[in-house]
């Protein structure tokens, strides 16, 4: 028996084990998929919200604004990529520039700090590459980027080290109460605990509805985005909102941390909970509406395009917290936008919520800080050849495009709640995220994956379950 | 291995090997080859198939047979290399910086740096393929590695976006291997691959070739399951009702090469915005002196006969430079690429710096047939040649003589264009 | 009378030619445009050959493929039996470039040979 089971090994998931593991309870993480951060975690605007946009007195601008304040010391501890870049919110009607007042005010009264509305000048300094139409712009210095992987991967891995577990490929079929405690049916067999996390992302609906007469509803939001070339980096330099129109609420056009652009998402509300698919009028419309805001932004230097799903629930607000007739059961649920910002605000929450239901005392062996996979490019070149002579590994480059070598490559799978799919290390180490897509990358990071795990070539997949690259050797046929 | 060379040629692939061979014969000794493959060879190690070297050899050899010619040839002159080394940076002084196991980061001065890192293939993400992202999903030379190097086999049942010529030629192989290749959709009306390909990789396999249609969906959550295609129409978008499904387990993608030109562009070489290579003059020198290109690094080439025809002037322009008997070039003529030629390498030229001839070599936006070839001094037409059939697949040429430039000393700009009758 | 059409491979041109058998003789070619594309042709029906490319598995070598070719062209319609041979047959490592991996392939008369080398693995 757990004290504590986490269903869902996203950044919300893992935000709650890594608040949980500082308490003396024995955590587990189920996920369904292979690795951490393979839903809504991994395909979004990797951005996180200064926290102006949310109504006044909602989970969304509490858990935004504190999530955010949040980032700077949780960037540090976990070795975690962040940028407090801030954002601007353009505006190309004068006649609606009041609305960016209004915003900032909604925003001061969320407790967003350095709010400021500028006019186009002052815009332009900022972004040399704004739109001719842009007359306005809401300023919020707070707002900044962040590696939604390295986040989600860092938290995860900091909760192990500190005694959570964690069960991949694990799907949750049925969850009940009894005695007092929570039964978590699984296709790997049955988990029991006291208490109940659920972390599900867009399933979120499906888990709370097994064991809560007050249904949930999420409908998935595709979001499609496109990502362009390193090449690109600096032609902007904050994150890019636009002020919505009656036409939507626009795309955002942001760097990332690792110095490519995003642009995007759309917004299509579906059925399918998995349905990741991008279409062509996604695509060409995130691309047309990029203009609204940037000026002949080299959109032909796309390296790849995506999609994510947001999980909306009816009623657009997070619910978090007990459910009301499931006692234990404590719900992170409909988590759509802002909730990578919310992420590390909703883990404390819920963790000390927890925390007071099972009367959890803390531990004095809490381990906060962990150390991202080393990368070489940012020793001296002293440091460098002195690694590579105790580590031959650190000399082989596998990813050409990304600079990423062998050894990083080996410590990504080695570490704990390592890589165990090319998506897995490619989410780890950026091997087989730049331009060239994986081409020239994925036939070394298999053989990698094929030697330090001991398993076949034919094993090796990109994602986990039926996701093998190879599936058979030539010349076996007859 | 030293800290300074007079060259340093970046790439052992079919380029880097015939440039090393050249400036040798031309009497350069300090010299060496970084290569970031456990062998010399490049691309042409995994190119198991015939073809190659019918110009250079007058016979048909397979791309590690060719290889291995010139590796020999290497070999055979003591041309010092080392492989599974990166070169992660070029300055502009001729400091190449470059990484393996057992030298760490180490650096090289170099009086000449030849370019030769070959090319890449577009991937999935610069296409804008609509649809899931599952695995299965493969660029044609990275399915020819792990088939033809690794010995694995991708899946059974496969379409192939894209009719260049490693799209064809592994079409092929994957049928030879047991698979079922079910179609080629190719964008454009007409093919990029050669039709000696086309008839032996896919008519020989009854392979459908299917011009102007195009991927424009993927299925398959986890894997590949299955492809929309669709006919284009002139715009080259998508028609709508011409979808059709097709079961596949493999999707390949041949849709061009990109000339691989990070550490070029580090260096501070201008990069041509048609090729994507560097931007040079008759002696393949680009505008960083004493930096050198040649190979598919400088413009995608159709035969590997004219890489290693290219690369070989390459090292003896750059074995002259680093003996200092190259003298200042003398006035410099412009090429412009006009009407249906799409680009010329080289793109500017001294007449001064040219033994008798120079070839000059271009590609073309469109098929064209029964057109003409014509060059222009300024406004006079020196040349025009009718070509039964000129093809953006195929790389022409044209012939410069050194009597004909010194016989026009006010020449300012020779143009190629292609004139229809 | 049957009629083959045939795409000529000597030039990006790729005529269509059509040619009319009577049985075995060839009655008529058309659709060419110069003397390349008719011997092309004539020579596609009459005796159609073809180099045939694969690899071939090697045991105890660092790799466990050798790439291979027909040592000169083979007919056409032997391909398949051709493949079955390469693909059931087992090389010894070394291999060295050149060297003969099955002699007289599927009765043709022409031998398999390594195009490539592959060292022997040691540990």
């Amino acid at each position: 028996m757990y004290d504590v089971i986490i269903i869902g090994a996203g950044v919300i998931g893992c935000a709650v084990a890594r608040e949980l593991t500082k308490y003396k309870a024995s955590v587990l993480v189920i996920e369904k998929n292979e690795d951490v951060c393979t839903g809504t975690s991994k395909a979004n605007s990797a951005i996180i919200h200064s926290g102006y946009d949310a109504e006044n007195g909602s989970l969304k601008a509490r858990y935004n604004v504190e999530g955010n304040r949040m980032m700077d010391e949780l960037s540090s501890q976990l070795d975690v990529p962040f940028k407090r870049i801030g954002s601007l919110t353009v505006c190309t009607d004068k006649a609606r520039a009041g609305e960016l007042h209004a915003l900032k005010e909604r925003g001061e009264r969320n407790g967003v700090q350095g709010l400021q509305v500028l006019d186009r000048e002052q815009v332009l300094e900022l972004e040399p590459h704004i739109a001719d139409d842009v007359v306005a712009a809401l300023w919020a210095p707070t707002a900044g980027i962040v590696c939604p992987f390295k986040l989600t991967v860092a938290m995860a891995e900091n909760a192990a080290v500190n005694g959570a577990e964690f069960r991949f490929d694990t799907r949750v079929e049925n969850i009940y109460s009894q005695d007092g405690a929570w039964h978590i049916v699984t296709d790997k067999g049955e988990y029991i605990s006291r208490a109940v996390v659920n972390a599900a992302g867009v399933y979120s609906d499906v888990l709370n509805n097994m064991v809560s007469d007050r249904k949930l509803s999420i409908t998935p939001r595709r979001g499609d985005y496109i990502l362009l070339d390193r090449a690109v980096d600096g032609y902007v330099s904050h994150t890019v909102f636009q002020l919505p129109t009656k036409l939507g609420k626009g795309v955002l056009v942001t760097p990332t941390v690792h110095g490519n652009t995003i642009v995007g998402p759309t917004a299509i509300d579906i059925e399918d909970k998995e349905s990741t698919a991008t279409t062509a009028d996604g695509i060409d419309s995130v691309i047309a509406m990029s203009a609204l805001s940037i000026k002949a932004l080299p959109t032909r230097q796309v390296i790849t395009s995506f999609a994510g799903l947001r999980a909306n629930e009816a009623g657009h607000d997070f619910i978090l917290g007990e459910a009301e007739d499931a006692e234990g059961f404590f719900n992170c649920a409909g988590i759509a936008s802002p909730g990578l910002s919310a992420a590390p605000a909703i883990g404390r929450y819920v963790a000390g919520l927890i925390r007071d239901k099972l009367e959890l005392s803390e531990k004095t062996d809490f381990i906060a800080q962990r150390k991202d996979i080393l990368d070489p490019k940012k020793l001296s070149l002293e440091e460098r050849n002195a690694l590579i002579k105790e580590q031959p590994a650190y000399g082989t480059i596998v990813c050409r495009c990304e600079s990423v070598t062998e050894g990083e490559i080996i410590d990504a799978i080695h570490r704990p709640v390592g890589a165990r799919s090319l998506d897995g290390v490619k989410r780890r180490t950026r091997a087989g995220m730049g331009r060239c897509q994986s081409g020239f990358c994925s036939p070394r990071v298999m053989e990698i994956l094929h030697r330090e795990l001991g398993i076949d070539l034919t094993q090796v997949t990109k994602s986990g379950g039926d996701s093998y690259i190879v599936n058979s050797r030539t010349k076996d046929g007859d | 291995m030293n800290s300074s060379y007079d060259i340093v040629i970046i790439g052992g692939g079919p380029a880097g090997l015939a440039a090393a061979v050249s400036a040798y014969d031309s009497g350069a000794r300090s010299m060496i080859v970084l290569e970031r493959d456990e062998q010399l060879g490049g691309i042409l190690n995994q190119c198991i198939h015939n073809g190659f070297g019918l110009h250079t050899f007058k016979e048909e050899l397979t791309g590690p047979e060719y290889a291995d010619r010139f590796i020999r040839q290497a070999l055979e002159r003591g041309i010092e290399y080392k492989l599974n080394t990166m070169v992660m940076d070029v300055a502009a002084d001729r400091t190449v910086t470059a990484m393996n196991r057992e030298d760490g980061v180490f650096q090289i001065k170099a009086k000449a740096v030849i370019l030769a890192m070959g090319c890449r293939e577009k991937p999935r993400g610069a296409l804008n393929i609509p649809g899931y992202r599952p695995a299965g999903i493969f660029s044609a030379g990275t399915a020819q590695r792990l088939v033809n190097i690794e010995g694995y086999m991708p899946g059974k049942e496969v379409v192939v976006l894209g009719s260049g010529d490693i799209g064809l030629i592994m079409a092929r192989r994957m049928t030879l291997e047991g698979a079922k290749v079910k179609l080629v959709a190719e964008l454009m009306p007409y093919s990029g691959g050669l039709k000696r390909n086309i008839v032996q990789c896919l008519d020989d396999f009854g392979i459908p070739l299917m011009l102007s249609h195009t991927v424009v969906d993927i299925e398959g959550k986890e894997h590949i399951t299955a492809v929309t295609i669709a006919e284009v129409g002139a715009d080259l978008k998508p028609i709508k009702g011409t979808e059709q499904r097709v079961e596949c387990d493999v999707l390949l993608l041949s849709c061009g090469l990109i000339p691989e030109n990070e550490l070029s562009t580090a260096a501070g070489v201008e990069l041509s915005p048609v090729t994507k290579g560097p931007v040079v003059n008759e002696s393949l020198e680009t505008g960083v002196p004493g930096v050198f290109a040649c190979g598919n690094v400088l413009h995608v080439h159709d035969l590997v006969d004219y890489v290693s025809e290219e690369a070989a002037r390459a090292g003896a322009v750059a074995a002259e430079y680093i003996s200092g008997s190259s003298e200042p070039g003398g006035r410099e003529i412009t090429l412009k690429a006009e009407s249906g030629v799409r680009y010329t390498v080289p793109m500017t030229v001294r007449p001064d710096r040219i033994d008798d001839k120079l070839t000059v070599r271009f590609r073309v936006g469109d098929v064209y047939k029964s057109a003409y070839v014509s060059v222009y001094f300024d406004d006079e037409r020196v040349q025009h040649k009718k070509k039964r059939v000129i093809s953006p697949g195929e790389m022409e040429q044209i012939i410069l003589t050194k009597e004909q430039l010194d016989s026009h000393p006010d020449l300012q700009t020779i143009t190629l264009k292609i004139e229809q009758p | 009378m049957t009629k083959r059409e045939l795409t000529c491979i000597g030039c990006p041109m790729g005529c269509l030619v059509t040619v009319e058998l009577d049985g075995d003789t060839i009655a008529s070619v058309s659709g060419y445009t110069c003397p390349k594309g008719k011997a092309y042709a004539e020579n596609e029906v009459k005796d159609p050959k073809r180099t045939v490319t694969s690899t071939v598995r090697v045991v105890g070598g660092k790799r466990e493929r050798v790439s291979c070719k027909t040592a000169s062209d083979i007919p056409k319609d032997k391909i398949q039996d051709v493949m079955r041979e390469i693909n059931s047959a087992v090389a010894q490592a070394p291999v060295g470039i050149g060297e003969t991996l099955i002699s007289n392939v599927a009765g043709t008369g022409v031998d398999i040979v390594a195009t490539s080398s592959v060292g022997k693995y040691h540990g």
